[in-house]
């Protein structure tokens, strides 16, 4: 089959590869109907995470149709159209019984599992497409794929709706959805959102969902604002005006209840802080991660007030406000995302009408295409808001 | 630990694995535990081990075992470039449904030994399941190459054991996401 791989630092291709097999009783393998490019894959096409081997298959968000499955799978049949989670987890441990699928404690192999173990002291989840450290599974960026535990993870999608229009449960609307549930936002909360990408958009969505009295977003890129103006929210480019101060400005003096961060680890922008953290980040030693935003959201929500973390972070982190996050008394909440607890609700809002999941989308590329894809999505942001791929 | 020492840990299990890292129990050098939580009943998670021929399929270096006896077991471990060694394996310690403890007879390739230990959690989150393996790899060549593979990471073997084991016994399967052989799927059939 064909199948988008890494080989280092802005370096991916189309490649043929073997086709995924039946491996173990519960799998399922997938013809791919729809993937996406996600802005955490440009982490790996930045060669920001660890971990990460030459010939690697990319992508965590895709769907398709049910080509095969092994023979203790009783829940999917050859035929069926299912959305899968980017979170590959078993559904029997002591953390899928407690709604916490993405801290699954099975699905990284055992031989995967040793490194994010030292790294981090226990072992990641697995995930498609996402470096050996979350166990090294062929991503879904490619033709055909084999899903794990597939009795438990992917949801069935009825006929009669897009590909598109549902595509996006796989990542970034649950992880938009969770973002803005971390953010613990009460009727009438002004929500402040770092970042106006996918998942950015898709908390702005969600917050407005959930009852926010209003959205701010920040962002630099015009289209991005545009994007979340649409959406609802009131915007703020970072190269216009000092966010912190714009904030005050804007809440009289209180602040946002809720801080997003749907940035992570590779900031941009030309702040101090941020400079040096690049310079640091380039050395690989002195510190991985270039935690700006991070560190603005700690010191723009209220008093009192919660800080959401969708964004991704792999490492360390340098001068972390420990003395503003404790004196204000703020609550952080983060992780990868619990794909599988939101499944059937959020299918149920885009089969009501209530959200729109397509309008990030601006590219839509054959598969092939898929190397000019990472590049315009990391080179020109602006006007590259969301790539879908389509394999066959 | 002697009851001179100061009272500064509520560990269960009082081996020097836990204390000091470069001070394990056993008989042998090279040795580790390892504990886990598995979301199994204790009596199904005994059964499942104790017949010891279930063992290669959670265990990456046993190729094979073969029950010689009631209690007596020869294992054929696979080491690097294709070399085989071989154990046999008798059962020291047998609790139904709370221990098993082995170790292998005089003229085994590979000195062995080791445990498992089963135990109810006492809050419902299952059954608290430990580990303990060592090993003294002998002289020769053969020894050399066991012990290049053995006695370097008996943590490492602790560890993805248990949590093969753990996988199995949770999931009905092995966590893995090594590519099988692969055909051209317009090759296969259905």
């Amino acid at each position: 089959m064909r199948a988008l791989t890494w080989h280092g630092k802005h370096n991916v291709q189309v490649d043929t590869v073997p086709d995924p097999q039946i491996v173990n009783p519960r799998d399922a393998i997938i013809k791919i109907t729809a993937t996406a490019i996600c802005g955490s894959d440009l982490h790996l096409y930045d060669s920001m995470i660890p971990g990460m081997s030459n010939g690697d298959i990319l992508g965590h968000e895709f769907m398709g149709i049910v080509e095969e499955v092994g023979p203790a799978n009783t829940t999917l049949k050859r035929g069926d159209r299912v959305v899968v989670p980017f979170v590959i987890a078993c559904g029997k441990c002591f953390f899928c019984d407690h709604k916490m699928p993405a801290a699954c404690d099975n699905s990284n192999p055992a031989e995967k599992a040793d490194a994010s173990e030292i790294a981090y002291g226990y072992a990641m989840t697995g995930a498609f497409g996402y470096s050996h450290l979350t166990g090294g599974y062929a991503g879904g960026q490619a033709e055909y794929a084999r899903v794990p535990y597939s009795d438990y993870g992917p949801i069935k999608i009825p006929d009669g709706i897009e590909d598109e229009r549902v595509l996006f449960l796989s990542d970034i609307f649950p992880t938009g959805w969770m973002a803005a549930e971390n953010a613990q936002i009460q009727p009438g909360d002004t929500v402040a959102i770092w970042g106006c990408g996918p998942v950015g958009l898709f908390a702005i969505k969600s917050a407005i969902l959930m009852g926010a009295g209003r959205v701010i977003a920040i962002d630099h890129h015009p289209r991005r604002l545009e994007l979340a103006k649409l959406n609802g929210a009131e915007v703020l480019n970072y190269h216009e005006v000092k966010v912190r101060e714009a904030l005050m400005e804007m809440t009289a003096g209180i602040g946002p209840d809720s801080c997003i961060d749907a940035v992570g680890m590779e900031a941009h922008g030309f702040s101090p802080d941020n400079i040096v953290d690049a310079i640091k980040q380039e050395t690989k030693l002195l510190g991985t991660d270039r935690p700006h935003v991070l560190r603005e959201t700690i010191m723009a929500v209220r008093k009192g007030g919660t800080v959401s973390v969708p964004g991704v972070y792999g490492g360390f982190a340098d001068k972390w406000p420990i003395g503003a996050f404790m004196e204000k008394g703020l609550t952080l909440k983060t992780g990868q995302t619990h794909v599988q607890n939101y499944l059937p609700d959020l299918l149920q809002l885009i089969l009501d009408g209530k959200i729109d999941t397509t309008d990030l989308i601006s590219h839509r590329l054959p598969l092939e295409q898929a190397a000019e894809g990472y590049k315009n999505f990391k080179e020109n942001q602006n006007e590259w808001t969301k790539v879908v791929l389509l394999p066959h | 630990m002697s009851s001179h020492d100061p009272i500064s840990t509520d560990a269960e299990v009082a081996s020097p694995a836990f204390i000091d890292k470069d001070n394990v129990e056993g008989d042998y050098a090279a040795s580790s535990i390892r504990a886990a939580m598995i979301n199994r009943p204790r009596h199904e998670l005994y059964a499942y081990w104790h017949d010891f021929r279930n063992l290669p399929t959670f265990m990456e270096n046993v190729k094979s075992v073969e029950i010689l006896e009631e209690g007596r077991s020869q294992w054929t471990i696979a080491g690097p470039a294709g070399a085989e060694v071989d154990l046999v394996s008798d059962i020291t310690e047998d609790i139904p449904g709370e221990r098993i403890a082995w170790r292998s007879s005089e003229g085994s390739d590979v000195d062995h030994e080791g445990w498992i230990a089963f135990k109810d959690n006492a809050f419902g989150r299952g059954t608290e399941v430990r580990i303990f393996i060592s090993y003294d790899p002998p002289a020769g060549t053969i020894g050399k190459v066991v012990a290049k593979v053995l006695q370097r990471e008996p943590r490492v073997q602790a560890r993805r054991e248990l949590r093969r084991f753990k996988q199995l016994m949770e999931t009905g399967e092995v966590s893995t996401s090594k590519a099988t052989d692969a055909a051209p799927r317009a090759d296969r059939h259905f």
